[in-house]
């Protein structure tokens, strides 16, 4: 499934609301994850997940190739844990929502 | 200091942003994770551009051994979700917080 089908989904189940308004709410809600996680907050959705950055120090690295020494910058990589729930729905039987 | 957002503060930015009611701002918040668990959970993947790609991976059963007493344990076939970020937002986080003066 990607954004627009997303999208669709939402709007087909929510029959009131403009495809428009729609949109706004899934981006506000990424955009919203996002920003958190650009000034490095996590962000705690119960049941569903928690995303936060995760700090790699600079290094030095090596080309593989030629066995060279590169220096790596420092890194934030986005990271993504699974909730408990959601974690427990994926190992049940589908035919339960 | 690091501060956490929660669907709270998810339901605030929608209200703000959208203009229905907080009530039903916390409703739709609700509505999109729960497509996307519903989704993930026939295995399916959910791919948001520019921010990333939520799938579904098999694993398979293996012997694990539990640390502290190293008892072995079996550990069944489970399905786990991985999350993969864009390169948006891999650069867009690296570009809020990477320090000015870098090492070269």
């Amino acid at each position: 499934m990607i954004k627009s089908e997303l999208i669709a989904r939402l709007a087909e189940a929510n029959p009131h609301l403009y495809q428009r308004d729609i949109e706004r709410i899934v981006s506000t809600i990424f955009d919203k994850v996002a920003g958190a996680l650009c000034k490095s907050d996590r962000v705690e959705l119960r049941g569903f997940g928690s995303f936060s950055v995760k700090r790699r120090p600079a290094r030095i690295g090596r080309n593989p190739r030629t066995g060279e020494a590169v220096s790596v910058a420092e890194k934030h990589l986005p990271f993504f844990k699974t909730g408990k729930e959601l974690r427990k729905r994926l190992n049940t039987r589908q035919d339960d929502t | 200091m690091t501060k956490t957002i929660t669907r709270a503060d998810l339901t605030e930015a929608v209200y703000q942003e959208v203009g229905l009611s907080r009530n039903e701002s916390a409703q739709l918040v609700e509505s999109v994770l729960e497509e996307i668990s519903a989704c993930l959970t026939t295995g399916e993947s959910v791919k948001v551009s520019s921010f990333g790609s939520f799938s579904v991976r098999h694993k398979r059963a293996r012997m694990g051994r539990n640390p502290k007493t190293g008892e072995e344990v079996p550990i069944n076939p489970r399905r786990v979700l991985v999350f993969r970020p864009s390169h948006v937002l891999k650069e867009q986080i690296n570009k809020s917080l990477s320090k000015p003066a870098t090492i070269g």
